[in-house]
C-alpha cells in the first residue's frame, strides 16, 4: 500500500436552512485502502458523500484528488476528475440492457459524438469496440458476465448492486464511492459482496464505503470514521474505534 | 392618467378571473405534484353550463332579475363541473399517480382535447353570445369605466378566494389538505385519507373556475369551445409566477398576471416604436412564464422548485 | 409484429429482409395508388412529412425524455424561412421596409438591386433547407438553453408557450414591416428544383414530371424525394440511438443524476438533442413550404404540435418503428374518416352525425387517454430483453434479500 494521498477533504461545512448537516467534516484517504464511513442514521454520511460528488454544494471545505484541487461544483466534473459513486437506493438505466449500462459508464473515458455516431469512421468504430470490450470485461469481473443483454430492470436485487459498481469502475476512477452497497443484502450475499470488494481493492482502487452493518465494516476496512450530527466523533483503525467510548456511546451501544 | 387607471381595472378583472383557474392548478399541483393540463376547459364547462341555464331561464322566466339569474346559473354551473372534474380525476389520473411524468401529461392533454371535442359536439364550435343580464351602464371610477358586471365579478372573487381561505385554513379537509400537500406520506400515516383529500382538491378548483367561467361570460359576452385553453394556460403562468403549491400565490399572481397582461397590451404599441401592437397581448403571459422559470423558479411566494425532480 | 421483424440486434437476417420487403413495396406503392387518384399520394407525401417531423421529434422526446409541447415551431420557422427567401416575399418586405423607413428600404434596394425588389428572392433548394435547419436549430438553442433544466412538466409548458409565440409572431408579423404576411400567408413559394427537374412539372405540363424518361405526377416526384429523405432521416437517427451519445440521451432520460454522476454533462447533450430535433423540424418545414407552395399560420397550432406529440408517444417512444408506426397511423387518420368514414355515415344514417373533424379529435383524445393508461410505452414500443434461454443462474445459489421495485 503506498503512501500516495488520493482523497483529501478537510473543513466540511454544509447547511440546509435552519440544520447544520455537517461540520467541519476532514477526510483522508490513502491510496489502495477501504475506508469506512459509518455513524446513526442522519449522521450525515450520505450528505457527505453528496458534497464529495458534487451534488450538494458545500458552504466551505477544501476538496483534493490524488494531490489535485477538484471542484465538487458538477457532478459530471466530480467524475471526469475520478471519483465514481454509487447510490444508496440504486440508481440503474432501468430501460438499457447491463451491458449498455456499463458502456455508459465509458462514456466520460471516450469522446466520439455527432459525426462519429452518424458515420462510424475508423476511429469512432474502434472506440465503440473498445467500450463494449471494457464493458464486458468490468461485467465478468463484478460476477454477472452472463446477464450483460438482460435489461438491467429484471435483474435480481444484489445483482443490480453489482452492476451499479462497475459501471461505476468503468469510469476508470480514483476513488470509487459506494452509499450502502449492502442495504438490503442477506448474509450471503454480503459475503459475496465483501469478496468483491476485496478484489477491488487487489487491484489497486480506492474505496470509500458507507454501511450501516457495523460488523462487515471492521472486518473489511483499513480505516474507519464515524460521523454522529454531522461531526466526525472518531477515526482510526477498527480496533480503535471499536474501543473508543463516545463511539460505543453514540452508536454501538456497548455490544458490537 | 385616465388609461393607466383602466388598464389596472381591466387588469384586475382578468386577474381576478386568472387567480379563481390558478387556484385550482396550484392546489392540484400541491397534493399530487401534477399539472391538469385540463382545468382551462372546466373554465369552458362552466361557462357553456352557465350559458345552457341561462337560456332555460330567459325562456320560462324572464322576469327574474338579473342577478338571481346570474347566481342560479353560476349555482348550477358548480356541480356540474365538480362531478366533471371528479370524473376526470377518478377515470384518468388516479391509476397513474405513481407513473413516470410523460404519461400523466399526456392524459392530461388527452382529457382536454376530449372535453372540447364533447363541447364542440353539444354546443357546436360557432361562438356563442352570452346574455347581458346586468344594467350595461357603467360606473365611473377615478376617470375610468366600470360595468356592473365587472364590480359583480370583483366582487365574487373576493368572496370565492375569501371562502376557500377560510376552508382552508379553519376546517378539518383544509387541514388535512395542507398536511396532505406537505408530506402525503406522513398525512396518511395521520389518517388523512389522500383519495378523499384529492376529491376534494379537485372539487373546489373546479367549483372556482366554474364561478370564472360563468363571469368570463357575462364579461366578454360571447364563449366558445375552445375558450378555455389559452386561459387555462395563463392561469398556469400565474400560478407559477406566484409560486406553485401556494394558495395565496395564485392569488397574488394570478392578480399580478392580468395587471401585466393589461398594461402591456395596453402601452406595448408605445413601448416597441409601433412594431408590437396588442395582437400580441397573449405573449405576455408566456413571456413572464419563462421567465420566472428561468429567474426565480419559486416564484412570488417561494415555495415548491421546478428545476428538482 | 412476427411476419416483418426489424429487430436487427435479434435477428439481423430476418430485420434486413424485412426491411428489404418493406422497401420494394414503398417503391412500387405511388405507381398502385395512382389507380385511385392523386390525392391519396398527396396524403402519403404529408405523411411522410409528419413521421420526418415524428423522427425528428424523437430524438427530443423519445431519445432524451425532453416535453416539447412546441415542437411546431421550429417545422413552421423552416416554412417560414423558405417562404421568406422563395418566393415574392421578400419583394413585399421591401416594399413595406420602403414605406416605413425610406431611407433605410432604398439603401436595401441598392444592396440586393431591384430584381429583388420585383420578384423577391429565390434561392435555390440547396441553401434553403440547410439554412432552415440552421435556423431552426438556432431556434432550438435559444429556446433551450434556459429552459432544459426545468422539470418534466414544466419544460412541456414552456415549450407549449413558446409554441404559440412562434405562432402569434407569425400571424401578427405583417405591420409595420411585411416579413410573414399576416393570417393570409405567404403563396407563390417555389416549388422543390434537383438535378435540373422541377418537382411540380415545367409550367405547362400538367404537374407531370419527366426524369430520364419517365413520365409521372408531381405527387409522385415528391414521394420518392420524401421517401428518400425520410429513410436517410431513420437512418441517421437509428446510428445516433445506437453510439455513444445516444446512450447518453437514453442515460438521461432515464435518471438524470446517475448519468451526471457517471460523467454525462447533461446540459450540453440535452441541449444537442433540442437543437438536433429543431434543426430536422426545420428541414421538414422547408419542404412542406415547397410542396405546398403557401404557409400560413394555420398550419403550425398547437394542435399540430400535440398531433406530432402524439404520433411518438402514442406509436412507440424511442423505438422509430413504433413512431413510423404513429406517424403514419395518425397522419392518415383524418383522410380516412373524411373518405371513408362519413359517406359510411350517409349509408347508415342518411346524414352525417358526427362530422370527420369532431370523430378526429374525438379519437385522438381517446387514444391518448386509453393508450396512456394501459400502454405507456406506446403501441410498438422497443422490446425487452428479459427472458434469456441460456442463462438462468440467479435462480440457483442466493435467494435476494428483497427484490428491487
Amino acid at each position: 500500500m503506498s503512501e500516495q494521498v488520493i482523497l483529501n477533504i478537510a473543513g466540511v461545512n454544509k447547511r440546509f436552512g435552519g440544520l447544520q448537516a455537517l461540520t467541519d467534516v476532514g477526510i483522508k484517504i490513502l491510496k489502495g485502502q477501504i475506508y469506512g464511513l459509518i455513524g446513526p442514521n442522519g449522521a450525515g454520511k450520505t450528505t457527505f458523500f453528496n458534497v464529495i460528488t458534487g451534488l450538494y454544494q458545500p458552504d466551505t471545505g477544501t476538496f483534493e484528488l490524488a494531490g489535485k484541487p477538484y471542484s465538487p461544483s458538477a457532478p459530471h466534473e466530480v467524475a471526469k476528475a475520478g471519483i465514481a459513486r454509487t447510490f444508496q437506493n440504486i440508481r440503474l438505466f432501468g430501460e438499457m440492457t447491463a451491458l449498455e449500462n456499463v458502456m455508459v459508464g465509458r462514456h466520460v473515458r471516450s469522446h466520439q459524438g455527432v459525426f462519429g455516431a452518424v458515420f462510424r469512421h475508423k476511429a469512432a468504430r474502434e472506440e465503440e469496440a473498445s467500450i463494449r470490450k471494457r464493458a464486458q470485461e468490468l461485467l465478468d469481473f463484478v460476477g454477472i458476465g452472463q446477464f450483460a443483454n438482460r435489461t438491467s430492470r429484471f435483474l435480481s436485487y444484489g445483482d443490480q448492486r453489482r452492476l451499479e459498481i462497475a459501471r461505476a469502475l468503468a469510469t476508470d476512477p480514483q476513488l470509487l464511492a459506494l452509499d450502502e452497497p449492502a442495504a438490503g443484502m442477506n448474509a450471503t450475499e454480503k459475503l459475496a459482496l465483501r469478496e468483491l470488494l476485496v478484489k477491488i481493492k487487489n487491484e489497486g482502487k480506492t474505496v470509500l464505503l458507507i454501511e450501516h452493518d457495523v460488523k462487515m465494516m471492521m472486518g473489511l476496512c483499513d480505516r474507519l470514521m464515524v460521523l454522529e450530527y454531522g461531526k466526525p466523533i472518531a477515526e482510526g483503525l477498527p480496533a480503535e474505534i471499536q474501543s473508543n467510548q463516545a463511539v460505543i456511546e453514540a452508536y454501538l451501544g456497548g455490544s458490537h | 392618467m385616465d388609461t393607466f387607471i383602466q388598464q389596472i381595472i381591466n387588469g384586475l378583472v382578468l386577474g381576478s378571473m386568472y387567480a379563481l383557474v390558478a387556484l385550482g392548478y396550484t392546489m392540484v399541483y400541491g397534493v399530487l405534484n401534477l399539472i391538469n393540463f385540463a382545468h382551462g376547459d372546466v373554465l369552458m364547462v362552466g361557462a357553456m353550463t352557465g350559458l345552457t341555464i341561462l337560456k332555460y331561464l330567459n325562456e320560462y322566466a324572464p322576469e327574474l332579475p338579473g342577478y338571481v339569474k346570474l347566481a342560479i346559473a353560476i349555482g348550477g354551473a358548480i356541480p356540474v363541473c365538480i362531478i366533471v372534474n371528479i370524473v376526470i380525476e377518478r377515470v384518468a389520473y388516479r391509476r397513474l399517480r405513481n407513473a413516470p411524468r410523460l404519461a400523466p401529461l399526456i392524459t392530461a392533454i388527452g382529457v382536454s382535447i376530449l372535453l372540447q371535442t364533447f363541447a364542440m359536439m353539444i354546443w357546436t364550435r360557432n361562438p356563442l353570445p352570452f346574455p347581458q343580464l346586468l344594467s350595461s351602464e357603467p360606473v365611473m371610477i377615478g376617470g375610468a369605466l366600470i360595468s356592473q358586471t365587472q364590480i359583480l365579478l370583483l366582487v365574487l372573487a373576493a368572496v370565492s378566494m375569501a371562502g376557500l381561505v377560510l376552508l382552508v385554513e379553519k376546517t378539518k379537509m383544509g387541514r388535512a389538505m395542507r398536511a396532505t400537500a406537505e408530506n402525503p406520506r406522513v398525512a396518511g400515516l395521520m389518517g388523512v385519507d389522500s383519495n378523499k383529500v384529492i376529491v376534494a382538491t379537485f372539487a373546489l378548483g373546479a367549483a372556482l373556475a366554474a364561478v370564472a367561467g360563468v363571469m368570463w361570460g357575462a364579461n366578454y359576452a360571447s364563449i366558445q369551445f375552445a375558450m378555455g385553453f389559452v386561459p387555462g394556460l395563463k392561469a398556469f403562468s400565474a400560478a407559477v409566477l406566484g409560486g406553485i403549491g401556494n394558495i395565496y400565490g395564485a392569488m397574488i399572481g394570478g392578480i399580478v398576471l392580468g395587471i401585466i397582461e393589461s398594461l402591456g397590451a395596453g402601452y406595448i404599441g408605445d413601448l416597441t416604436g409601433g412594431f408590437l401592437g396588442s395582437h400580441y397581448q397573449d405573449i405576455f403571459a408566456f413571456v413572464v412564464l419563462i421567465l420566472v422559470l428561468t429567474v426565480r423558479p419559486s416564484g412570488i411566494m417561494g415555495e415548491r422548485v421546478a428545476d428538482r425532480a | 409484429m412476427a411476419i416483418l421483424n426489424f429487430d436487427v440486434s435479434r435477428n439481423p437476417r430476418k430485420a434486413y429482409g424485412s426491411m428489404a420487403v418493406l422497401f420494394i413495396g414503398l417503391m412500387i406503392f405511388p405507381f398502385f395508388a395512382a389507380q385511385f387518384g392523386n390525392s391519396w399520394v398527396r396524403i402519403i407525401d404529408m405523411a411522410l412529412l409528419y413521421i420526418m417531423l415524428a423522427l425528428g421529434l424523437n430524438i427530443v422526446v423519445g431519445f432524451a425524455g425532453l416535453l416539447d409541447l412546441g415542437y411546431i415551431a421550429f417545422y413552421a420557422v423552416g416554412a417560414y424561412m423558405t417562404g421568406l427567401l422563395a418566393s415574392p416575399q421578400f419583394a413585399a418586405l421591401l416594399e413595406s421596409v420602403i414605406n416605413q423607413y425610406p431611407v433605410f428600404g432604398e439603401s436595401l434596394v441598392a444592396i440586393f438591386g431591384p430584381e429583388i425588389q420585383q420578384n423577391g428572392i429565390h434561392l435555390s433548394v440547396w441553401v434553403i433547407v440547410p439554412l432552415a435547419a440552421a435556423t431552426a436549430g438556432l431556434f432550438g438553442a435559444l429556446l433551450g438553453a434556459p429552459t432544459l433544466k426545468l422539470r418534466g412538466d414544466y419544460l412541456a409548458i414552456v415549450t407549449l408557450g413558446f409554441g404559440e409565440i412562434i405562432r402569434i409572431f407569425m400571424n401578427n408579423l405583417n405591420e409595420p414591416i411585411n416579413f410573414t404576411n399576416g393570417p393570409q400567408g405567404i403563396n407563390l413559394i417555389d416549388p422543390i428544383r434537383v438535378f435540373g427537374v422541377n418537382l411540380a412539372g415545367e409550367p405547362g405540363s400538367r404537374a407531370t414530371v419527366v426524369i430520364g424518361g419517365f413520365s409521372m405526377p408531381s405527387v409522385n416526384a415528391y414521394y420518392f424525394l420524401f421517401l428518400f429523405l425520410c429513410i436517410a432521416i431513420v437512418f441517421v437517427t437509428s446510428r445516433l440511438q445506437h453510439s455513444r451519445l445516444g446512450r447518453a440521451w437514453v442515460a438521461i432520460r432515464e435518471d438524470e443524476i446517475a448519468a451526471k454522476a457517471m460523467g454525462i454533462n447533461t446540459r450540453n447533450v440535452k441541449l444537442l438533442a433540442f437543437t438536433m430535433g429543431a434543426s430536422f423540424g426545420g428541414v421538414a418545414g422547408a419542404l412542406f413550404a415547397s410542396f405546398q407552395g403557401f404557409v400560413s399560420p394555420e398550419s403550425f397550432s398547437l394542435t399540430e404540435s400535440i398531433a406530432v406529440l402524439a404520433m411518438v408517444v402514442l406509436g412507440g417512444i424511442g423505438h422509430i418503428p413504433g413512431v413510423i408506426m404513429g406517424g403514419a397511423l395518425l397522419a392518415a387518420l383524418p383522410e380516412v374518416l373524411r373518405h371513408v368514414v362519413e359517406p359510411l355515415q350517409q349509408k347508415l344514417f342518411g346524414h352525417v352525425l358526427i362530422e370527420a373533424e369532431v370523430l378526429r379529435q374525438l379519437l385522438y383524445g381517446l387514444a391518448m387517454v386509453l393508450i396512456m393508461l394501459n400502454r405507456p410505452a406506446g403501441l410498438w414500443p422497443a422490446p425487452k430483453h428479459e427472458d434469456r434461454p441460456d442463462s438462468d443462474s440467479d435462480t440457483k445459489d442466493q435467494s435476494s434479500g428483497t427484490v428491487a421495485a
